[in-house]
């Protein structure tokens, strides 16, 4: 087994007095795409948000490459190749949809992904390049959300509810980029409410149930019995 | 298909604007002595005014204590020329230098607040700036310091020349600063911090260091806030705590002048200090009254125009005359795939 890139070890996360996340320990091979499940208020976009930086932690219970990052800033992880497609997308109403592409990639991190890349991926993105982003239809928005994590050629990309409030057919056109994504040895985290959706995009799950990891196992073999009793508890 | 980021808008206001800088530039010949002080005036009002909305606007840095740095700036160039002899002309790039300098330890602190609780801190170190003021007998102390008429005489010996050139510095002030804001807007640190503004938690997971890009907005304003004391002052000849530690002359009425304009927008301070003008020179007479007129339009304008009067100009005809946004010209029927 390669060393993994990311590994947590006994994750405690909260804000302020609420603990959201109790003992987590996981961890993310190179390359491997890792779905995680959980029912809402499990602590999933939590766990995104502390990978991400966007929430403090003990610096040891996070590690990147062997390097503990739990207690950095989103941006000194950001720099460090973990990218976030962040839960509602939160682009910049601000911005053409270009220019929330280029600041993606204002880290400068060499590697394949550019504007001309992310456009051959998402070719609607390049008709629309001058609108404003708020503009868009929401499975266009999650593309530039997509797009702008790319654009920082990420070693690990967090996809956090990608299909949340998109219509089964965009959330297919969607999810079929995938594969074009992570080909080149980019790691990826995927939260999804949709189970079938992730055990077939994913090598192996995580469930997570009331901020505790509930089940670990492959995405391939993994019993739909097994997920239920770790999804809700019973 | 073309991308650009001017308009025909944006065009023809760069040609008028280029001539009215050339009338304005040639004012002292045509206008009589009050309407220069007022011009000046006017041009100070759109500098402040344009910093305070770099600040507030684009950065999110809502300060209620920029009187810190118009006092600090008048001051230090009072004692620049005063105490240390420096030329006038040299004072005030170096009162301004000092204001940045000092906003790097003032910043260090105050960054620490958030929200309400940072405008709070503003006006507290305002506060702390006057009363240091206050308490410095080299520069007269709580009642103040006249500029001497041998410093005011190296300017130029003809009172005429020197208004003169106080105009032109002050026209030099407004176009250095509204030039600033607008290349800063143009640059990739202006492209942050209208993420920033937008998104902050987005920006942030993006590799944007919000502190420093705040830190670099809330210094290089102190620095040129700084510069418009100092000129301020050259113009008043007189300083004192009090005036040039003034909330409401140069903090609120700035305020009232970026909200009515419309905040967020380059064109907005200008068209906000030009109404702001109207009203006092229509109105000031009536004292009292006038404050609370100003008080009206500011809440009709927030109440019916949140976005300023340059937003809803914007928004009924979509002009720019500052062209920042990116936009798209000669597209041909667009043929889907």
């Amino acid at each position: 087994m390669p060393d993994p890139v990311l590994s947590l070890s006994d994750l405690d996360a909260r804000y302020g007095d609420f603990q959201a996340l109790y003992g987590v320990t996981a961890h993310v091979e190179p390359g491997e795409v890792v779905a995680m499940i959980g029912a809402n208020g499990a602590g999933k976009t939590t766990l995104m948000r502390s990978i991400a930086g966007l929430i403090r932690n003990a610096p040891e219970a996070i590690r990147w490459k062997g390097q503990a990052i739990g207690r950095l800033r989103a941006d000194q992880v950001a720099a460090l190749g973990i990218a976030l497609v962040p839960e509602g997308r939160l682009l910049f109403p601000s911005l053409s949809v270009e220019e929330n592409l280029v600041i993606g990639g204002q880290l400068k991190r060499p590697g394949p992904w550019n504007l001309s890349r992310v456009y051959d991926l998402f070719p609607i993105l390049q008709e629309r390049r001058n609108q404003q982003s708020t503009s868009l239809s929401g499975g266009q928005q999650q593309m530039v959300a997509i797009g702008r994590a790319l654009m920082s050629n990420p070693e690990l990309i967090l996809m956090d509810e990608i299909s949340l409030g998109l219509a089964p057919v965009i959330i297919k056109q969607i999810y079929e980029a995938l594969p074009g994504i992570v080909g080149q040895g980019m790691s990826a985290i995927i939260v999804e409410q949709d189970i079938a959706k992730a055990l077939s995009v994913s090598a192996r799950v995580y469930c997570l149930q009331e901020g505790r990891i509930s089940l670990e196992g492959r995405s391939d073999s993994v019993s739909r019995d097994a997920i239920s009793r770790a999804y809700f508890g019973m | 298909m073309q991308v650009t980021r001017s308009s025909p808008a944006s065009r023809a206001a760069a040609v008028i604007g280029l001539l009215i800088v050339i009338g304005l530039v040639a004012a002292p010949w045509w206008a009589g002595r009050a309407d220069l002080r007022l011009m000046g005036e006017i041009f100070l009002y759109v500098s402040l005014a344009t910093l305070w909305n770099l600040l507030a606007g684009y950065a999110g840095l809502v300060s209620v204590g920029q009187q810190a740095y118009v006092g600090f700036g008048g001051y230090a160039f009072f004692a620049l020329t005063m105490l240390a002899g420096i030329p006038i002309l040299l004072a005030l790039p170096l009162a301004a230098v000092a204001g940045a300098l000092v906003a790097i330890p003032v910043a260090t602190l105050i960054f620490r607040l958030r929200g309400a609780y940072f405008a709070i801190g503003t006006w507290v170190v305002a506060e702390v700036f006057r009363l240091i003021a206050a308490q410095t007998p080299a520069l007269g102390g709580g009642s103040g310091a006249s500029l001497s008429a041998d410093i005011v005489k190296t300017l130029a010996d003809s009172r005429d020349l020197r208004e003169a050139i106080a105009f032109w510095l002050a026209l030099g002030v407004m176009i250095l600063t509204v030039g600033a804001a607008f290349l800063i807007l143009r640059s990739r640190r202006g492209l942050a911090l209208t993420a920033i503004r937008d998104n902050e938690l987005a920006a942030r997971s993006l590799g944007i260091d919000i502190w420093r890009t705040k830190f670099f907005v809330y210094v290089v304003t102190a620095g040129m806030t700084s510069l418009v004391g100092g000129l301020i002052f050259l113009q008043k000849l007189r300083i004192s705590p009090d005036a040039a530690f003034s909330a409401n002359d140069w903090t609120a009425f700035v305020i009232f002048i970026v909200v009515i304009g419309g905040i967020g927008t380059l064109e907005g301070p200008i068209l906000g200090t030009l109404i702001f003008f109207a009203l006092r020179e229509t109105m000031a007479e009536l004292g009292t009254i006038y404050l609370i007129a100003l008080g009206v339009v500011a809440i009709a304008v927030m109440l019916k125009a949140p976005t300023g009067l340059w937003g809803l100009i914007r928004a009924r005809t979509g002009a720019e005359l500052f062209p920042l946004s990116r936009r798209v010209t000669g597209l041909a029927p667009m043929s889907r795939k």
